[in-house]
């Protein structure tokens, strides 16, 4: 399977990353690469074979719904690069 | 005194009989660090104050008779560990200003056992490397060829370089794919990957989640045991740490090793391992039979099918647990834009570096419409079949053995525009990963002057029996004591 420019392009805003127009070459060519060695996974046959999910065979655990965390919203904030009375501030949304 | 020569057992004996103190050793350290980091660029941040603060503490605690193993061992923290108050960057420009609001787990858990943190250690970008050069802070030389220009190995190369350069006595690291015990194999280091859930990862910034282990970075292994023991644990807070009783992992280490049957892969041995390397191993093999254990020919048909599952699984979660990054709540915040998508893609682009965004975008490919049965659910499947051939070799035999790498350590530059050939790297690594099982890399030689590595894998939760392994190989070998020429 080969990855076009322009389907390198759809990845890049699929996964919202800018990319110069100039590396755009280079990654498809990279992507390609790297999927070709993905290929080999072809080589076995995994027909009657259930997907990992978990390598310990674990079962997801429940815990009780109490409140275990505190308030600390103005110490998570000091890394927002934005905020305003306690909201974070973003581009306008709704016009 | 030089203190940057003893292990971290030999400190805490020294600490225990009173022939120095905790805030000796910090200064010591930190000495050491201002005078030689400038030659490996292992640390992004030294923390002196809190060091020495951390020191008295310690010395305190001491002179009131609670004092465990570590209390007072200086140690560095991985730069992919959360530290309250202090920047965690994860070796990116996206968190170049992020100072974590809480301490991971496995932070805390050390702290109580009384380390004092020097700081924390460069490592490729959100552990996305195997050479430490994707690292936003500058690549980290490797003490046993600064002038050569080697690299550490990596991710975790700033904790290693640090480690063999004296800078620490320990370091803590992560391993996704090999990146505690590929720069612990090309350093000279001893370098433990536990079982998939023995240590935390709450506060661990996340890579592959399915895959990403803490574990500590030693020179011995019996430094290795005394590290994990305040490591490991159950921990609520993560929702795949696994609760089994943490065993006494020091009182393991000198059963005797006659009877035990150590299996040798043979697709370990395949093209690609070069002489010197594969000399080292089969030196190993020769200690390890000599002690009455026996090697026997285990085959693992699906292991060269590992690196390929392991470029799928990796990124797709990567390109999920990054998606995070967006500008907004922390981290990198691109200006001037005008709409929140920009914002989002602008803030991306700028502040991951290309490794990191070639892996989101596989990532993101493998996970889209029409792809993922062709892709995502293959390579779970194929990883199904390598964990069965773990467990089919675990039938006959006690532990596995093999290389830790193809060779030592290559020179900065080398690889960096050929990710797949980077990525082969950890050709023996990934697959204990994939498996979830604990793996160990300990100091095997030295090739043309540089350090190579040996293998252990063990069966879930017998860090013990491989550390054991190893701490026999050492007391019966003098390669762990080597060190880099000038450190």
């Amino acid at each position: 399977m080969s990855l076009s420019n322009d389907q390198l392009r759809t990845v890049a805003h699929l996964a919202r990353l800018e990319l110069d127009e100039a590396d755009v070459e280079l990654y498809s060519g990279n992507l390609n690469d790297i999927l070709a060695m993905v290929d080999q996974l072809n080589q076995a046959d995994t027909a009657d074979v259930t997907p990992m999910a978990h390598p310990l065979d674990m079962v997801q655990r429940l815990r009780r719904d109490q409140v275990t965390e505190t308030d600390q919203r103005e110490l998570f904030q000091s890394n927002a690069p934005d905020t305003e009375r306690g909201l974070y501030r973003v581009p306008r949304v709704i016009e | 005194m030089s203190f940057h020569t003893l292990t971290v057992a030999g400190l805490a004996d020294g600490l225990a009989s009173g022939q120095f103190s905790s805030r000796e050793l910090t200064q010591y350290f930190l000495d050491r660090i201002e005078q030689h980091d400038s030659a490996l660029n292992s640390y992004i941040t030294v923390t002196p104050e809190q060091a020495l603060a951390a020191a008295d503490a310690a010395d305190q605690t001491r002179a009131a008779g609670d004092a465990g193993p570590l209390t007072g061992v200086p140690m560095a923290h991985k730069d992919i560990f959360c530290t309250k108050g202090v920047l965690t960057t994860c070796g990116s420009k996206m968190l170049g200003n992020f100072v974590a609001p809480y301490d991971a787990t496995v932070v805390r858990q050390l702290a109580a056992a009384g380390v004092v943190m020097l700081g924390k250690t460069n490592m490729d970008e959100f552990a996305m490397g195997s050479s430490n050069e994707t690292s936003y802070f500058g690549p980290v030389k490797n003490p046993w060829g600064v002038d050569a220009g080697l690299v550490p190995g990596g991710s975790s190369g700033g904790s290693v370089a640090a480690v063999a350069g004296g800078l620490a006595p320990f370091a803590t690291g992560t391993d996704t794919g090999g990146s505690i015990r590929q720069p612990a194999a090309l350093t000279n280091l001893t370098g433990l990957k536990p079982t998939y859930g023995r240590c935390s990862r709450y506060g661990m910034i996340a890579f592959a989640s399915s895959l990403d282990q803490a574990g500590p970075i030693t020179r011995t292994a019996e430094d290795a045991a005394i590290v994990l023991q305040a490591m490991a644990g159950f921990d609520p807070a993560d929702s795949t740490s696994v609760d089994v009783p943490v065993p006494d992992y020091r009182a393991g280490l000198d059963a005797p090793l006659a009877g035990r049957k150590l299996g040798l892969p043979k697709e370990f041995l395949a093209e690609g391992l070069d002489d010197g390397t594969r000399a080292a191993l089969e030196a190993a093999l020769e200690i390890y039979r000599q002690q009455g254990a026996e090697i026997v020919e285990v085959s693992m048909p699906n292991m060269h099918l590992s690196v390929p599952t392991y470029y799928v699984v990796a990124p797709a979660e990567a390109s999920s647990n990054l998606a995070r990054y967006d500008g907004v709540r922390y981290g990198h915040r691109a200006e001037g834009v005008e709409s929140l998508e920009a914002l989002y893609k602008r803030s991306r682009g700028e502040g991951f570096g290309r490794e990191v965004q070639r892996r989101i975008m596989v990532g993101t490919y493998v996970l889209s419409a029409g792809y993922y049965d062709a892709y995502y659910l293959k390579a779970q499947q194929v990883r199904q079949l390598i964990a069965d051939d773990f467990s089919r070799a675990f039938e006959e035999v006690d532990a596995i053995i093999g290389p830790t790498t193809q060779g030592p350590a290559f020179a900065l530059g080398e690889k960096t525009d050929d990710p797949v050939a980077m990525y082969l790297n950890d050709i023996y690594t990934i697959a204990a990963n994939l498996a979830g099982l604990p793996a160990l890399s300990m100091p095997a030689g030295l090739v043309d002057g540089k350090p190579v590595g040996v293998q252990l894998i063990g069966k879930a939760f017998d860090e013990t029996g491989i550390l054991n392994l190893a701490h026999q190989f050492q007391s019966l070998t003098d390669h762990h004591v080597a060190r880099a020429e000038g450190f």
